[in-house]
């Protein structure tokens, strides 16, 4: 017993906070890779999550590809369709104020999020936990389901992996130039443009394994990321826009945060995100990593 | 573009500013004569929106700081105003006003935050703090939550009018909304709309000017947030409930949609806006047809097409130039 609270209650919110945090991670991360290099805060973030999670749903219900394969394939279609998108619309906004890219992500969103009412209605269609991982261990202290244990690794081997990729590979080094100088870096004959639609791509696409990995968590609805996506916003704030590895910490913190907030005062558990913001925006303008700009 | 000789601009001017006014007048005289051809419900809800609009433009139209919250100045404000007509039994106009009070307040904190980052940044800020707004009035006991404050009465105004007749409600709404425009007008032509033009302009360059800059943006912030509330108040005793949607974020959207559709940094431009927005709203409201995918829509297309909005762009056409004086190049 900790402060009269059940040591179960307690790790269990602090699970679920884990588990939050886990999403926070991700899509904060998506956020910051797209805000580093094309200075656009993406709004339409929660619609790529909440896409992804419908393509898992879609691909087994229409042609019944199971979890394991729409894991691969639904970030796929989600980056995809965004860099389409990115292509034909939001490269044209580069030049002009960057309220603009977040103007139009904010329209992209609703009607993302408006074709998906108007077909599926606002109601939550389940997605079934993959047979592999069904069940769950008993701790001793409490009971961890399979699943979210999964959850939790998947998103800390996505971050990994990412954070690899940006900073070890070739490709990685193009973008951190490319966010550095663009012109520079076009200068030395590497298709600034194309990375740019690669790297929106990229962070949608991260939004959308996101989205399928929080299908069997969260039920899919049209509706399920539009909430979460302003929580992501105050999480990126927090972290210092653009560093990746202050979104991708924060994220995880912040979670924590929320779970441990649920267990001793549950009525600010909503909004103690918000708070830690407002403090830290006192505090640190530039927010935990971000540099002063 | 040479600069055209002021001496010569001058007779057009004038002829200029009377076609204005004329225009301003018969605008008037419209929504004066428009409850005998509209519903006059939505006349007032038009009305609360533009005013609403016109405030927010204040912020961005002229200062260039972006709200994604305002709709916590809105909402807030119905809430407030509610609670004091129903539980206190303020009269309307001092219930208005303590909605407008409370909203300049939350301006006062939400403004003082938000300014200590710019451009996007200050965007996002104003966007969660509105958020955790939004939760607090989901769980604040004064707010009862998802059901809202029902039930609200329009009372009596100054204890004499009776604002529950629908007509003299219409033009209550209207003279409130009158005078926030005018409110408006004044602030964006005074000096004081001027430095706030400097600031959205060259920031800098206002900054090395030895300007304070940080607390002109505030000060446009707070009022900005103020006249946010007196159209919140306003619409919380015409529509005599207060509900979250008020204070979502959608809702600060919609407000964004309406500027920029009619155009940001026009006077009237708003009031367009919002005009379209809600009609188109109404008009949505009954068919299958999610209105977000419609509002969306506009969105896009009008950061991609149109960005200086429907006023903005008749500015910028010929008629427009002819309008304003401009001598044609």
């Amino acid at each position: 017993m900790i402060f009269d609270i059940p040591i179960q209650a307690f790790l269990g919110q602090l699970l679920i906070g884990l588990i939050n945090g886990s999403f926070y991670a991700m899509l904060s991360l998506g956020l910051a890779i797209i805000f580093g290099l094309l200075r656009v805060i993406n709004f339409a973030h929660g619609a790529q999550y909440m896409m992804g999670a419908f393509a898992g749903y879609l691909l087994l219900a229409t042609f019944g590809i199971g979890y394991w394969p729409a894991l691969i394939l639904a970030p796929l279609i989600v980056g995809l369709a965004s860099a389409v998108i990115e292509r034909l619309m939001l490269s044209r906004l580069y030049n002009l104020d960057h309220l603009y890219g977040l103007l139009f992500t904010f329209g992209l969103a609703l009607v993302i999020e408006g074709t998906f009412r108007y077909y599926y209605g606002s109601s939550g269609q389940p997605y079934a936990v993959p047979s592999a991982l069904a069940g769950g261990y008993n701790l001793g202290f409490m009971f961890l389901p399979k699943y979210r244990g999964w959850v939790v690794l998947a998103s800390l081997l996505v971050c990994l992996g990412t954070w690899l990729l940006i900073e070890k590979t070739k490709l990685g080094s193009y973008l951190r130039a490319a966010t550095e100088n663009p012109t520079l870096v076009r200068a030395f004959g590497i298709n600034v443009p194309l990375l740019l639609t690669f790297t929106y791509g990229l962070g949608a696409g991260l939004a959308g394994l996101a989205g399928i990995l929080a299908a069997p968590v969260y039920q899919v609805s049209p509706l399920m990321g539009s909430n979460l996506i302003i929580v992501v916003f105050a999480v990126v704030v927090v972290g210092g826009m653009g560093s990746i590895l202050g979104a991708v910490i924060t994220g995880y913190l912040l979670g924590l945060l929320e779970g441990l907030t649920k267990v001793f005062y549950p009525e600010a558990s909503n909004i103690v995100i918000f708070v830690v913001m407002a403090i830290v925006l006192l505090i640190r303008p530039a927010g935990l990593m971000g540099k002063e700009a | 573009m040479a600069r055209v000789m002021t001496q010569s601009l001058l007779p057009r001017q004038r002829a200029a500013l009377n076609a204005e006014t004329l225009l301003i007048g018969l605008a008037v005289l419209g929504l004066i004569a428009a409850p005998l051809y509209f519903y006059p419900v939505f006349l007032m809800k038009v009305l609360c929106f533009a005013l609403f609009a016109c405030a927010f433009n204040l912020l961005l139209g002229y200062t260039g700081i972006l709200s994604f919250g305002h709709a916590a100045f809105f909402g807030g404000a119905a809430y407030f105003t509610a609670h004091a007509v129903k539980e206190w039994g303020l009269s309307p106009e001092l219930g208005i006003l303590v909605g407008v009070a409370g909203a300049a307040a939350l301006g006062l904190v939400i403004g003082f935050l938000a300014i200590r980052r710019t451009g996007i940044y200050s965007t996002m800020i104003t966007l969660a703090l509105a958020q955790m707004f939004f939760f607090f009035c989901l769980q604040a006991p004064f707010t009862h939550g998802e059901d809202g404050i029902q039930g609200v009465p329009r009372g009596h105004l100054f204890g004499l009018i009776d604002l529950s007749e629908p007509l003299n409600m219409y033009f209550f709404v209207l003279a409130v909304f009158l005078l926030g425009l005018f409110a408006i007008w004044r602030i964006i032509n005074s000096p004081f709309g001027m430095i706030l033009k400097s600031i959205r302009e060259n920031e800098s360059r206002a900054i090395s000017l030895g300007y304070t800059v940080s607390r002109y943006k505030l000060a446009a912030f707070v009022m900005s947030a103020a006249l946010a509330g007196l159209a919140g108040g306003l619409k919380a005793l015409v529509f005599q409930f207060a509900t979250l949607t008020d204070v979502s974020w959608q809702m600060s959207g919609e407000v964004v949609l309406m500027t920029l559709l009619g155009g940001i940094g026009t006077l009237v431009g708003p009031v367009v806006g919002a005009a379209l927005v809600t009609t188109l709203g109404n008009y949505f409201a009954t068919s299958q047809i999610p209105v977000t995918l419609i509002t969306g829509g506009i969105f896009m297309l009008c950061v991609l097409v149109f960005r200086r909005g429907i006023i903005g762009e008749l500015y910028a056409s010929r008629l427009g130039k002819w309008l304003s004086g401009e001598r044609r190049s």
